[in-house]
C-alpha cells in the first residue's frame, strides 16, 4: 500500500517537498483514452446493430469529451493535486455506461414494453448533471474539512433522505423495493444514493471526536477488546436505522451497505478489530431476523438459492402471493452465453432480462455481450476507484480526511460489490445501481459527487504546502508517509 | 490509523476478487451448461436464427424457410404440407419437431459436427450459418398418386423399391398441414389444438403408413403360403390341399367358412387366388404357431427398433393357441401390420425373397452440395428362398390376372402385376366396418420389379357391403405403380 507518487527521494512531512508532480498532464493522457474507448464501443454497436457508424457518434463523442474536458480543467484549476486516475477511470465508466445504455435502448424486445423510454439521452443529461456536481464540489468545497462543522446537520439530512421513500404519496415501490421517490415531471429519485454520501461526512466527524473514547476505554476478553456498555450506543443505533431501513424499505443492499460503511470507520477510527467482530455478528443477526418475517427478501434469497425455480414457477404464474421474477436467471444466462469473450456488442440476447435490463442489471449485458473478460475488466476498474480511494484515505493528512475517504471509498467497494454479486448470483439480489454505468439520475449524480469529494481529499493530501489546520491533531503529523 | 486502513484496502481488494472469481465460474466454469440450457431462450433464438436447410424430393426441396416477425427469425414452410407431413413431420417455433425434421434436426440446422469445420469457417470470413440438406428416396409421383387415390378417405399407402429397399410413398390421411402451426403465434397454437387427436377424431398427426397397425387380413394369406412352402406343408402350388370346406377350427366347434369359391382341397395357387379362408386357416395350423413366427419375423414382424430412420410401430405375430394361430394365418385374430410392413412383405417376394431395410434418408448434403454420407441398401433378412418366392410371385400374378382373381383392378398392361386383397374384419364380434388392403408388386419386362406398395383404406363412409380390397385399395395401388414406372421411363 506504499505511495506511488511519494518517491522514496521526497521526505514527507508537513512541510512538503517541493515539486511534488501534479500528474495532471497523466491524467489528460489518460482521459484522452477514456473518451476514446467509449466513442469505439458506440462506434461497434451501430454497426452491429443497423450495419452502420451511429449518426449521433460525433455529437455522443464530442459530448463525452467536453464532459471529461471540462471536468479535467477544473481540476486543474482548483484541484492541480488531486489523484490522476479517478476522473478517467469514472469517465470511462460512464462513457462505456452510456454505450451499453444506448444499446440496449435500440432492443426491439425493449422497445415493446410499456414502460420503455429512450434511457440514453436522459443518462447523458445526468452524466453532465454529474459533472455539474463534480465541478462546484471542486470549485466551492475549497477544503474537505468545511463539511466537519456539519456533522450533525449531516446526520439530520441523512435520516431525513432515508425516511422520504416511505413518505405516503411520494414513496414509490418499484418491484418490492420501497427505496425510490417519486416526483411528478421528473421521475424517480433513488435518496439512498445521497445518504449515502452524506451519512459519510456524519460518520466521519462523529468519529473523529469519539473514537478515543471508542478506542481506548474497553476490557479484553478472549483477545477482543470489548467495548463499554455506553459506547456500544452509537454503533446500536447505526444497526437499529439499517434494521428499519431493512424491515420498511425492504432493500438488504441499502441496509448492509449503511451498516457497513459505518463498521469500516469505526473500525478504521478505533483501530479494534472487536468492532468488525461486533459488526459482523450484528448485521448476520439482523438481516437473519428480518428474513425470517419479511416475505419480501425471503423471496430474494429464495430466488438466489433456486434462480431455475423462480424462472420455472415466474413462467407458470403460480399464484402463491409472491411476486416471482425470472429475472436472476436470465441475468445467469446472459453471463453464461457471453463465455470468454462474448457475443460482441449489440450481438446478446441481453434484453431477455425485460425490466431493470439497463439499470439493476446492466452487468449481464456487460457479461453477455463484451464476456468474461470485459466484466472482469468493469471489475478491476471499480476496484482500482476503490483502490485509489483508500489510498487517498492513506495519504490525507487529517483524520476527518481519512475517515471521509476511507469511508466514501469503502461504501463504493461495498455498493459494487452487492450489485454485482447480486446479478452474478453470489449473494441475494438487491435493488441498487451499479456506480456510474447502470441508467439511473440518482447513481450517475451521486457517485460523480463523491469522486468530486474524494478528488478534494486527495488534492489537501498532497498538495506540497498543506493549508494549516485550525484545529492540529497530534497523529497529524505523523502519518504522511506511510511505513 | 493507516494499519486499518490497509487492512480496507485489502478488504476492498478480497470484495472484488471475490466478484472476480464469481465471474470466472459463471462466464468459464458455467458457461456452456449455461449457453446450452434448454429453457435458455438464446438456443432457439439461435437455432431459428439462420433458414432451415430443407428436404429433397427427386431434386426439389418440399420445404421452405420464412422470415417473421417474432423472436425466432424463420420458421418453417412445406410445399404440400399435408402430401408430405408423413413423411417430414413437423418443425415448430412453439411445439418442436418430429420425425425427418427431428431426427436430421442438428443437419437441417447446421448444428450437426458434420458441418462443424465449414460453419467455423463460414464464422471466420463473416457468413452466416448455413443448413444441410435432406434428400430422400420419395418419388414425387407416386407420393401423389397415392395421396390422390386416397382422397378424403381415410388410410394409408407405403410403397416401396424392392431390390434397395427405398422408400418411394408413405402416404396417411386424413393428414394436416405442419405449416399451420410452425411459428409460435397463437393462431399456430389453435391451429396446434386442432389437429391434437383430443379435439379431432380423426386423429390427422398419426402416420398411418408406418404408425399405425392393422389386422392384415388376407393379404397375410402370402405370409401364410411362403410359411407353408418354405416348412414343406405343402409339396406344390399346384397340389390338391386336404381341405374341408367349412374348416372346423381346432380345439373348438366353430366352423371357418370362405366368401367365394369353391374351396374344398383347392390347391394353394386357387386358394389365394379366390382367398380362400379354410385352406390358409388349415395350413397356419399345420405349420404350428412357432414356425409362423419363425416366418413372420423374417418378413420383418415382431421388430421394435424398425428405423426407417422414423421408428415404424411393431408389427407382431404373437405366440397363440392353436385356434388363435389358425386364425392369424388368415390375417383375422391377434397378429397386426403396420402399411409399411406388408409393403416389405411383398418387396421381399418381388426381391425373390431377399428382404431389404426400408429406408427414406438417401443423402444427406452439405449446404454447397457436397454429399456428405449416402445410405447403402442393407439386406434385413432372406425372408424366404428364391424358388418359394417365384412360386409366391406366380400365385399372386395370378391374383391379378386370372378372371376369378380377386385382385383385377390392379391390372396394368405391359407390366407383370402380381397382388393380394384383403377385407380386415375388426372391432368386437367383426362389427366394426371393415378395412381394405391390398399389397402389389409391379415387374417389368427386363424383370426388375421398381415398385412394391400397400394400400389400407379404412373408410367409415362406405357402404359396408362394397367395403373390399380389390374395389377400394386395388386402383390406388395400380396408380402408385403406374407413376412409378412412368417416372422410371
Amino acid at each position: 500500500m506504499s505511495s506511488t507518487t511519494n518517491s522514496p527521494t521526497h521526505h514527507t512531512s508537513t512541510i512538503g517537498s517541493i515539486g511534488t508532480p501534479s500528474r495532471r498532464n497523466t491524467e489528460l493522457a489518460l482521459l484522452v483514452f477514456a473518451v476514446a474507448i467509449p466513442v469505439f464501443a458506440y462506434a461497434n454497436v451501430g454497426l452491429a446493430i443497423n450495419e452502420q457508424v451511429p449518426p449521433g457518434l460525433l455529437a455522443y463523442g464530442l459530448g463525452l469529451g467536453l464532459l471529461a474536458g471540462v471536468a479535467h480543467l477544473v481540476v486543474r484549476k482548483f484541484a492541480p493535486y488531486a489523484d490522476p486516475l479517478m476522473l478517467p477511470l469514472a469517465t470511462l465508466l460512464n462513457g462505456i455506461g452510456l454505450v451499453v445504455i444506448w444499446r440496449l435502448d435500440q432492443s426491439k424486445r425493449l422497445q415493446q414494453s410499456s414502460a420503455y423510454v429512450e434511457a440514453a439521452p436522459r443518462q447523458l443529461l445526468y452524466s453532465a448533471m454529474g459533472v455539474a456536481l463534480l465541478v462546484s464540489v471542486l470549485i466551492f468545497l475549497k477544503d474537505h474539512r468545511v463539511l466537519q462543522r456539519y456533522t450533525y446537520i449531516s446526520m439530520a439530512g441523512a435520516l431525513f433522505l432515508l425516511v422520504l421513500p416511505l413518505v405516503p404519496g411520494l414513496g414509490a415501490n418499484i418491484y418490492g423495493a420501497k427505496i425510490w421517490i417519486s416526483i411528478p415531471g421528473l421521475g424517480t429519485v433513488q435518496p439512498g444514493e445521497f445518504a449515502k454520501i452524506v451519512l459519510a461526512v456524519f460518520f466521519a466527524g462523529y468519529l473523529m471526536v469519539k473514537r478515543d473514547a471508542l478506542a481506548l476505554a474497553s476490557r479484553r476478553f478472549m483477545g477482543l477488546y470489548l467495548p463499554r456498555g455506553r459506547d456500544l450506543g452509537p454503533i446500536l443505533v447505526v444497526w437499529a436505522i439499517s434494521i428499519l431501513i431493512l424491515v420498511f424499505e425492504t432493500d438488504l443492499g441499502t441496509s448492509l451497505l449503511f451498516f457497513g460503511m459505518f463498521v469500516i470507520m469505526l473500525y478504521v477510527a478505533t483501530e479494534r478489530t472487536s468492532w468488525i467482530v461486533f459488526g459482523l455478528l450484528m448485521s448476520a443477526v439482523g438481516a437473519v431476523g428480518v428474513a425470517s418475517f419479511e416475505p419480501h427478501i425471503q423471496t430474494r434469497v429464495q430466488a438466489w438459492l433456486d434462480p431455475m425455480g423462480e424462472y420455472l414457477a415466474s413462467r407458470s404464474g403460480v399464484s402463491d402471493g409472491v411476486v416471482h421474477s425470472e429475472q436472476a436467471m436470465q441475468a445467469l444466462w446472459a453471463f453464461g452465453s457471453g463465455g470468454t469473450l462474448g457475443t460482441g456488442l449489440g450481438q446478446g440476447n441481453s434484453d431477455l432480462i425485460g425490466f431493470a435490463a439497463n439499470s439493476d442489471f446492466i452487468l449481464a449485458t456487460f457479461g453477455e455481450e463484451l464476456g468474461l473478460a470485459g466484466v472482469m475488466a468493469i471489475l478491476l476498474l471499480y476496484g482500482l476507484i476503490a483502490e485509489r480511494g483508500v489510498r487517498t484515505a492513506l495519504a490525507a493528512r487529517d483524520p476527518f480526511g481519512k475517515l471521509l475517504a476511507v469511508g466514501l471509498s469503502g461504501a463504493f467497494a461495498f455498493q459494487v460489490f452487492v450489485v454485482a454479486g447480486g446479478v452474478m448470483g453470489l449473494i441475494p439480489l438487491t435493488g441498487m445501481t451499479l456506480p456510474f454505468v447502470a441508467y439511473g439520475g440518482s447513481s450517475v449524480i451521486a457517485n460523480w459527487a463523491l469522486i468530486g469529494i474524494l478528488l478534494r481529499i486527495s488534492d489537501t493530501a498532497r498538495r506540497p504546502a498543506p493549508a494549516p489546520a485550525s484545529n492540529p491533531d497530534a497523529e497529524m503529523t505523523q502519518v504522511v508517509r506511510p511505513s | 490509523m493507516n494499519k486499518p486502513l490497509r487492512r480496507i484496502a485489502i478488504f476492498c481488494g478480497l470484495l472484488i476478487l471475490a466478484l472476480l472469481i464469481r465471474d470466472n465460474y459463471l462466464q468459464y466454469v458455467k458457461a456452456d451448461s449455461l449457453a446450452s440450457d434448454s429453457e435458455n431462450r438464446r438456443v432457439n433464438i439461435e437455432r431459428y436464427a439462420i433458414p432451415r436447410g430443407d428436404i429433397i424430393v427427386d431434386g426439389k426441396a418440399i420445404t421452405g424457410s420464412v422470415e417473421t416477425s417474432g423472436d425466432y427469425k424463420y420458421k418453417r414452410t412445406w410445399t404440400n404440407g399435408p402430401m408430405w407431413a408423413p413423411v417430414t413431420g413437423y418443425s415448430s417455433q412453439a411445439f418442436g419437431a418430429n420425425q425427418l425434421e427431428k431426427l436430421e434436426d442438428d443437419f437441417l440446422s447446421g448444428n450437426d459436427d458434420r458441418l462443424f469445420f465449414r460453419n467455423t469457417l463460414d464464422m471466420l470470413t463473416g457468413k452466416e450459418r448455413q443448413g444441410g440438406s435432406v434428400v430422400t428416396t420419395l418419388s414425387g409421383a407416386a407420393q401423389k398418386a397415392a395421396y390422390k387415390g386416397l382422397g378424403t378417405k381415410k388410410g394409408a399407402v407405403a410403397a416401396i423399391e424392392p431390390s434397395t429397399g427405398k422408400i418411394l410413398a408413405l402416404v396417411s390421411t386424413p393428414s394436416y398441414d405442419p405449416s399451420k402451426f410452425a411459428g409460435n403465434s397463437d393462431k399456430d397454437g389453435e391451429a396446434w389444438k386442432a389437429v391434437q387427436k383430443a379435439n379431432n377424431p380423426d386423429d390427422p398427426t398419426l402416420n398411418r403408413a408406418l404408425r399405425e397397425v392393422y389386422p392384415p387380413g388376407s393379404t397375410f394369406k402370402v405370409v401364410t403360403a411362403a410359411a407353408a412352402l418354405e416348412n414343406g406343408a405343402v409339396s406344390g402350388i399346384d397340389d390338391a390341399t386336404k381341405t374341408p370346406d367349412p374348416y372346423p377350427l381346432p380345439q373348438s366347434t366353430k366352423p371357418l367358412t370362405n366368401q367365394h369359391g369353391e374351396c374344398e382341397n383347392a390347391t394353394l395357387r386357387y386358394a389365394l387366388m379366390v382367398s380362400c379362408n379354410t385352406v390358409f386357416a388349415k395350413m397356419a395350423d399345420t405349420v404350428g404357431n412357432e414356425k409362423m413366427i419363425e416366418q413372420a419375423q423374417k418378413f420383418g414382424f415382431n421388430n421394435k427398433a424398425l428405423d426407417t430412420p422414423v421408428r415404424a410401430a411393431e408389427s407382431v405375430y404373437p405366440e397363440d393357441n392353436r385356434p388363435q394361430n389358425a386364425m392369424d394365418g388368415i390375417g383375422q385374430a391377434s397378429n397386426r401390420a403396420t402399411p409399411l410392413q406388408m409393403a416389405m412383405v411383398t418387396a421381399a417376394i418381388a426381391n425373390n425373397g431377399k428382404l431389404m431395410k426400408p429406408y427414406m434418408v438417401d443423402q444427406l448434403r452439405a449446404p454447397n452440395l457436397d454429399t456428405l454420407t449416402t445410405t447403402k441398401p442393407e439386406v434385413l433378412s432372406q425372408a424366404v428362398s428364391s424358388e418359394t418366392a417365384q412360386k409366391l410371385q406366380q400365385m399372386m400374378e395370378a391374383v391379378v390376372n386370372e378372371p376369378q382373381g380377386t385382385g383385377g383392378n390392379a391390372k396394368i398392361s405391359g407390366v407383370k402385376v402380381g397382388g393380394k386383397t384383403g377385407t380386415a374384419q375388426h372391432g368386437l364380434n367383426n362389427k366394426e366396418k371393415p378395412y381394405a388392403w391390398f399389397i402389389s408388386y409391379a415387374k417389368l419386362p427386363d424383370g426388375s420389379a421398381p415398385v412394391a406398395v400397400a394400400v389400407v383404406v379404412e373408410d367409415g363412409a362406405a357402404n359396408r357391403g362394397d367395403i373390399s380390397g380389390g374395389g377400394l385399395a386395388a386402383p390406388i395401388a395400380k396408380n402408385v405403380m403406374q407413376a412409378v414406372i412412368n417416372s422410371k421411363k
